[in-house]
């Protein structure tokens, strides 16, 4: 405030311009009197060209001069100031309406009637200098408010790329995978996540934060983390989310949190497991143009405690050819131009009206696009479609094995088991296969040695420890009895393991892996077992159970059964890469 | 005013009432509506019956006031929601953490 009024005492440049010699002898007089420094010129023509000079804050007009009159003085000087408010008062002896307004219109702040009165003039030239201050410190802070915008922007559009480069990443851009990120806003607080699994099949995550901008942006980072790392570990849509809400719940201030599914698609027991927190509706549609709603059941992530938090996920059968549909609520929110939104009712009109031969991908974008009229998108608007597959179709997806230049440990063998209420609870896979992913030449085979451990560590739980009989399997409906029962003998597995023992050893072209699962089951009759037995039953294809032992039998080089079953060996080997490729390594 | 409050009739119960759009905009007035409540206050009452709009930021802030009357003990209740509202407040599954009637 000091200031402001130091300033406004302050003495200012003000120019004069009158071809009266007396007039302005008098006003100059005055002026510096007042303290101001005083320029003076006696025509439109040298009033134009000091204030071009000298740049003064104030400038007094006669309205009638040779050379060039003040109305055209004013509009060059006006013209000249730009965005400066530099005042300009008119002095002239005229009183009719019509030429005071002409003053105005040429660009005149105000008029001084002559003769002059010196309380008048003091008066005036304090009321504009305040103006003109006013109008100074806005400009001053609109300059800064844009330069700082610039910034901010300039910063953040490189955060974007960062943003964009963990929002939408892994394998989105596999065949099976279509979606649609709205790149509007700088961060929309979407993320969209897809990571194949070690075992086969795919994990997708969906999320929406809470807000947009930063905040939004800044959770979504050890999200990304979480969800490539453990997903390349091979641990499940269960565990990786649990500990995405433990780490959200940790990190985010209470009233943030984010919205989320997660889509665990298994090509192989051609199945989708689902959990939904917040999010829409999920679909599920199939070729017969059949469609089951994916309901949000849980509360978004970040909100519960690790202890609080259900992670447990929806089974749905599905075949190849059936598509997964998720979406963010951005996109049932996006407006036509009377502000009406696009809807649930949208979402399942448009799937209603689903042909055979459309992908509902596809319906889905233009529908919307239809509704609003536009093909620019709200805020937040994400959708993905991901389309079930066999799981031949599946194994091109490039190997994402980091190639290392450490030989890595190559004679070693290790015990591992797992016992009593653990079995519940904790997957030995990740940690097994972690053990196995330190030999280099196993590393490229991360997706059959996992493949492997699951099989026998499944078969060993399901089947050997808690005695399940894979024949529920047969029957969509034995299906779901099968897992609900897996689920309540799981509680109850007192003086219970399963014991792995790895042992890997070199060979002149390349290695071999053994491995031995043994359980505290009561084992099975594999001397009669169709698929133990040497001929492939053609009855046991295409039926959910049997496969694991199929698949066992064709991965590894050996399997066998000892004692009453309960005890598997298998070799596995592996041989150099070709030179072409050591290199590479 | 968009937000109003009273004490019900036993004066433990703090009733807030929410006028028109319930987001971001309303954030410093809810959070005004009950931080300054005095420490005879045992029940809230989130009344939404002239709520038009509730969006993420608001379950933000029912959050915020759940944490401050005492998180998993905390006794709300939210009542008296349009079809919209409600159906905001049953995606994210919200009824797991409020009574909402």
């Amino acid at each position: 405030m000091d200031d402001s009024v130091a300033e406004q005492n302050s003495p200012l440049r003000i120019l004069i311009a009158d071809d009266s010699d007396s007039d302005r002898l008098i006003l100059k007089t005055l002026l510096k009197r007042l303290g101001h420094e005083v320029l003076d010129v006696a025509n439109g023509l040298d009033a134009v060209s000091v204030f071009q000079q000298e740049s003064p804050d104030l400038v007094l007009l006669d309205a009638l001069m040779p050379i060039m009159d003040g109305m055209e003085a004013a509009r060059q000087i006006k013209f000249l100031a730009g965005e400066r408010l530099v005042p300009l008062i008119f002095l002239t002896s005229l009183s009719e309406a019509g030429a005071l307004a002409r003053c105005l219109e040429a660009g005149g702040d105000d008029f001084l009637g002559k003769p002059y009165n010196r309380i008048i003039i003091e008066a005036k030239i304090k009321a504009f200098n305040r103006m003109r201050l006013m109008h100074q410190t806005l400009s001053d802070q609109r300059d800064l408010i844009r330069e700082r915008n610039r910034q901010l922007t300039e910063e953040q559009e490189i955060a974007k790329r960062v943003f964009d480069n963990v929002a939408h990443s892994g394998c989105l851009d596999a065949a099976n995978i279509r979606y649609h990120a709205s790149p509007q806003s700088i961060f929309n607080g979407d993320v969209l996540f897809a990571s194949p699994r070690p075992a086969g099949g795919m994990l997708i995550f969906m999320g929406d934060f809470t807000g947009h901008g930063l905040p939004a942006a800044i959770g979504a980072m050890p999200v990304a983390e979480i969800f490539y790392g453990m997903a390349n570990k091979g641990f499940n849509g269960q565990d990786v989310l649990r500990e995405i809400n433990q780490k959200l719940k940790r990190i985010l201030p209470t009233g943030m949190f984010c919205c989320g599914a997660m889509i665990e698609a298994d090509f192989k027991l051609n199945q989708v497991q689902i959990w939904n927190g917040g999010l829409p509706d999920g679909w599920l549609t199939r070729p017969s143009g059949e469609h089951l709603a994916l309901p949000s059941r849980h509360l978004p992530l970040g909100i519960l405690s690790p202890d609080q938090f259900n992670a447990d996920f929806e089974r749905v059968g599905a075949a190849p050819g059936d598509r997964v549909l998720m979406m963010t609520d951005g996109f049932l929110e996006s407006a036509d131009s009377a502000g009406k939104v696009f809807g649930e009712e949208g979402v399942t009109g448009t799937l209603d009206r689903l042909e055979a031969g459309d992908h509902p991908f596809d319906a889905m974008m233009s529908a919307v696009h239809r509704f609003t009229g536009t093909f620019e998108d709200g805020d937040d608007l994400t959708l993905c479609c991901l389309e079930m597959m066999d799981e031949a179709g599946f194994a091109g997806l490039p190997d994402r094995a980091v190639p290392s230049a450490l030989a890595g440990p190559a004679e070693w063998r290790c015990t591992y088991e797992v016992r009593e209420r653990t079995l519940g609870e904790f997957s030995p896979l990740p940690l097994l296969l972690h053990i196995c992913m330190e030999v280099p030449g196993l590393r490229r085979k991360s997706g059959e040695i996992y493949t492997l451990l699951a099989e026998l560590y499944n078969n060993a739980l399901e089947h050997g420890v808690l005695e399940l009989p894979s024949e529920w399997k047969h029957s969509p409906e034995g299906f779901g009895r099968y897992y609900a029962e897996r689920n309540r003998r799981l509680a109850n597995v007192e003086g219970h393991y399963i014991r792995f023992t790895l042992h890997h050893s070199l060979k002149p072209d390349g290695g071999r892996l053994r491995v031995v699962c043994e359980d505290s089951g009561h084992g099975f009759d594999f001397r009669n077992h169709p698929s133990v037995a040497s001929g492939i039953s053609p009855t046991m294809s295409g039926r959910y159970a049997g496969r694991g032992l199929l698949l066992l039998k064709r991965l590894a080089e050996t399997i066998r059964f000892h004692e009453q079953g309960n005890h598997v060996e298998i070799v596995y080997d592996w041989q150099f890469a070709r030179t072409a490729e050591n290199r590479d390594d | 005013m968009p937000i109003q409050t009273r004490r019900d009739d036993d004066g433990q119960t703090l009733v807030i009432r929410i006028e028109g759009r319930f987001d971001f905009s309303t954030h410093q007035a809810f959070r005004d509506a009950y931080e300054h409540g005095d420490p005879d206050i045992r029940d809230y009452i989130v009344d939404l019956s002239d709520t038009t709009y509730l969006d993420s930021s608001a379950l933000g802030m029912l959050l915020l006031l759940r944490d401050y009357a005492g998180g998993d003990s905390a006794r709300i209740v939210i009542e008296n929601c349009n079809n919209d509202v409600r159906r905001i407040l049953s995606i994210s599954n919200f009824e797991q953490l409020f009574n909402i009637r």
